[in-house]
């Protein structure tokens, strides 16, 4: 019911470090979910069984189906600030103020890495001030990382809010997916880990998980996890894995960098500085949904009313076009 | 810092799945595992079926394959045979576009959903089990926002069904109640009506307004004909009434760790049916977002060629068979041995499972001295035997 054992170590590896503490004391209670989502039900479900009085904070905008899924497994929901709509970047100030109003041990939905829909993260030394009053709040950080290695390129340097959580000797929770930076999508792969105080507490979590996932489907499926398990336990095709999952990085970030430059030098007389600052495969356009329907009435192209950009969908061929049509249903704002 | 689940207990093994971790732990070299329900060879191995190795070649070697995320409900030509292999590809259900059938994770997830489902769309939200059932629709359906009651099912005096009890329970189950049925081969005891208690039960449920919801984990490996298994569920879609069916293809197709089933809803009419699949799109989204694609690949590939689609049925059949040859050879050297008792049961009992008789602290028994291992109340998998066992086994 726990799922494949080499994939999940493998797999805690890649988000804890390959030469963690926790891992080798043998402090982490993991299962194999069902991607990024069956993982989040998983933590949600055993939230809602274990401190049946709790909350989960989370942040304002987020994945929409995070409401979804802890409104499923009937745990109330609180929403802290984070976006920042007029400097197209975080509201660090908000975001700090509501973590300290909130009672002390709340849960705390954080995006580990490339936030989705905003694409804006903290920076180190954000994290840093996020980790420290947390920790004199108790509160509880659960991480949704979906993106380690597409944010940057580099899975360490997308795992850094994480391992700095952890210096600070936090408890806290990952739900970890494989379906973009493995391209793993259809198949389902992910992990829910939760850091305990020992072996003895890390064994007693796992087993009420797996409780949880038996009547929900009884044990999650094989295939894409042998995928996983035998890239990640083969030093050659980790090393490809690591090289591919970069390109897959680079063409994103090379294609922020080019319809940046598109907008700029049609003349644009906005700023869009936040497409290269704001990371992963969502950009935050800041598009108004008018003017998205007018892009999509108007030019034939697709995205979610609040403006968010799938980068991934722009290629060198329709920069050019994407740059046009924003440009003029943008020009007179 | 302390944790937040620090007063978390160790959770006990599942009574089933745990039957297997305490086997593997066991270094005896005559052990026997007749605890889960999965096929096991004469050589006492797991067997992969060839038409599957071809079909996951083919995926292979397609260079146009994707991995994709599947729409919420799965993948289409698979739910479309999916349910015209449970109901018939003739029936009017389906040629009516009356069926709203979604993929889900084996038989488990689709019984989750269905639930879900129920819990929140149908007027009763009590769902009615057999007794005994599968340990695991009891935590399917609470956890699905089910209150769940139980029916008469099992008679230990007659190793047979309890027909009585089973219509009176039923009878008086208040109108609209959820009714789960094991399709065939029921699961633990192999207890099965026959077709005419069928059309009884048919009737009765029927005349309550009671709703059926049809667990098929089986089909094709009972009797060994996918027709003949499905015979119940499909007198009931005859009747133009509505009704839930849970398919699961990991004993049948021997897919068991990747997850491949379908939850199909028969509906009176195709816009009811639209709109219930709106509805479980949305018990699914929050859950897995969308069913895993390699099982459901492998299953359609496989329903929609017609040559594999018929060595499917010959490999099925030899399965089935299989089972039955051993519950022959258990009966037969029983009754050889002398053993007291009417063993009859084990061969008039159908599908992977008989139910021994034995209690709980006879099975202990078992398992201490003899590492024999089965599950508590009595249960063993048929397919754990073979030819060679079976002598050690009844000794």
């Amino acid at each position: 019911m726990g799922g494949s054992v080499k994939m999940i170590q493998e797999t805690l590896k890649l988000a804890y470090g390959e030469n963690s503490e926790s891992i080798k004391d043998k402090r982490i209670a993991a299962v194999q979910a069902l991607s990024g989502t069956g993982a989040c039900r998983l933590f949600a479900d055993f939230q809602k069984r274990f401190r049946e009085d709790s909350q989960i904070y989370i942040p304002v905008p987020t994945w929409s189906n995070h409401h979804n899924i802890w409104r499923d497994a009937h745990v109330p929901q609180n929403a802290f600030r984070y976006y920042h709509v007029e400097s197209r970047g975080l509201d660090f100030a908000g975001l700090m103020d509501d973590i300290k109003n909130a009672p002390n041990g709340s849960f705390f939905l954080l995006h580990a890495c490339a936030h989705n829909p905003t694409g804006v993260d903290p920076t180190e030394d954000q994290w840093k001030e996020i980790s420290n009053i947390m920790k004199v709040k108790g509160h509880f950080p659960f991480f949704d990382m979906a993106y380690q290695g597409f944010a940057s390129g580099d899975p360490e340097r997308d795992a850094k809010a994480i391992r700095l959580f952890l210096e600070d000797g936090h408890s806290i929770g990952i739900a970890q997916s494989f379906a973009k930076n493995m391209g793993l999508y259809g198949q389902r792969v992910g992990c829910l880990s939760v850091l305990c105080e020992d072996e003895k507490q890390a064994v007693a979590v796992k087993s009420q998980l797996q409780q949880l996932a038996r009547p929900m489907y009884s044990n999650p499926p094989v295939h894409g996890a042998l995928v996983v398990s035998t890239i990640l336990d083969d030093p050659d095709l980790k090393n490809l894995w690591l090289k591919e999952v970069k390109v897959m990085a680079d063409r994103i970030i090379g294609m922020r960098t080019a319809l940046r430059e598109s907008l700029e030098k049609l003349g644009s007389q906005l700023s869009w500085e936040h497409i290269t600052k704001q990371i992963g495969m969502f950009c935050y356009s800041g598009l108004t949904p008018e003017q998205v329907d007018r892009l999509t009435s108007e030019f034939h192209i697709y995205m979610t009313r609040n403006g968010r950009i799938s980068m991934a969908g722009v290629t060198t061929k329709n920069v050019g076009y994407l740059a046009n049509a924003i440009q003029e249903v943008t020009k007179s704002s | 810092m302390e944790s937040v689940f620090g007063s978390i207990a160790q959770a006990p093994e599942d009574p089933i799945l745990g039957v297997t971790v305490a086997f593997n732990k066991d270094t005896s070299p005559v052990k026997l595992n007749l605890g889960v329900g999965a096929y096991r060879t004469e050589e006492g191995k797991p067997l992969v079926l060839n038409v599957v190795k071809k079909a996951e070649q083919l995926l292979i070697n397609d260079p146009a394959r994707k991995k994709e995320y599947l729409p919420i409900v799965g993948l289409a030509d698979f739910n479309k045979s999916s349910a015209k292999l449970i109901l018939g590809s003739d029936s009017p259900a389906v040629l009516e576009n009356r069926v709203a059938t979604v993929q889900c994770l084996s038989g488990t997830g689709s019984l989750r959903v269905g639930s879900e489902f129920l819990a929140r769309h149908y007027h009763q939200r009590v769902i009615y089990v057999p007794l005994p059932t599968w340990g695991n629709h009891l935590k399917v359906s609470h956890f699905g926002g089910l209150e769940v009651k139980s029916y008469r099912y099992y008679d230990p005096t007659t190793r047979g069904l309890n027909f009585q009890g089973l219509l009176e329970d039923l009878n008086s189950a208040p109108s609209g109640a959820i009714v789960l049925l094991h399709a065939c081969a029921h699961n633990p005891t192999g207890v099965d009506p026959t077709l005419t208690q069928w059309e009884e039960i048919r009737k009765l449920m029927r005349s309550k307004v009671l709703l059926p919801f049809f667990d098929s984990a089986y089909q094709g490996f009972a009797s060994g004909s996918l027709d003949a298994d499905a015979q119940s569920v499909r007198i009931f879609v005859a009747d133009g009434g509505e009704c839930f069916v849970a398919q699961s293809y990991a004993k049948n197709m021997g897919l068991y760790g990747e997850r491949v089933g379908a939850l199909s809803i028969v509906c009176k009419t195709a816009d009811v049916a639209s709109r219930v699949e709106s509805q479980l799109k949305l018990v699914i989204r929050p859950m897995y977002s969308n069913p895993p694609i390699h099982g459901a690949s492998i299953v359609a590939t496989i329903l929609k060629d017609p040559d594999m689609y018929h060595e499917w049925t010959v490999e099925l059949k030899a399965m089935a068979d299989r089972i039955i040859s051993m519950r022959k050879q258990l009966f037969d050297a029983l009754t050889a041995r002398g053993t007291p008792g009417d063993w009859s049961h084990i061969i008039k009992q159908i599908g992977m499972f008989t139910f021994t008789g034995l209690n709980a602290e006879q099975v202990s028994f078992m398992t201490r001295e003899y590492h024999i291992y089965m599950t508590s109340d009595g249960r063993i998998s048929m397919a754990g035997l073979s030819s060679r066992k079976v002598q050690d086994f009844v000794l």
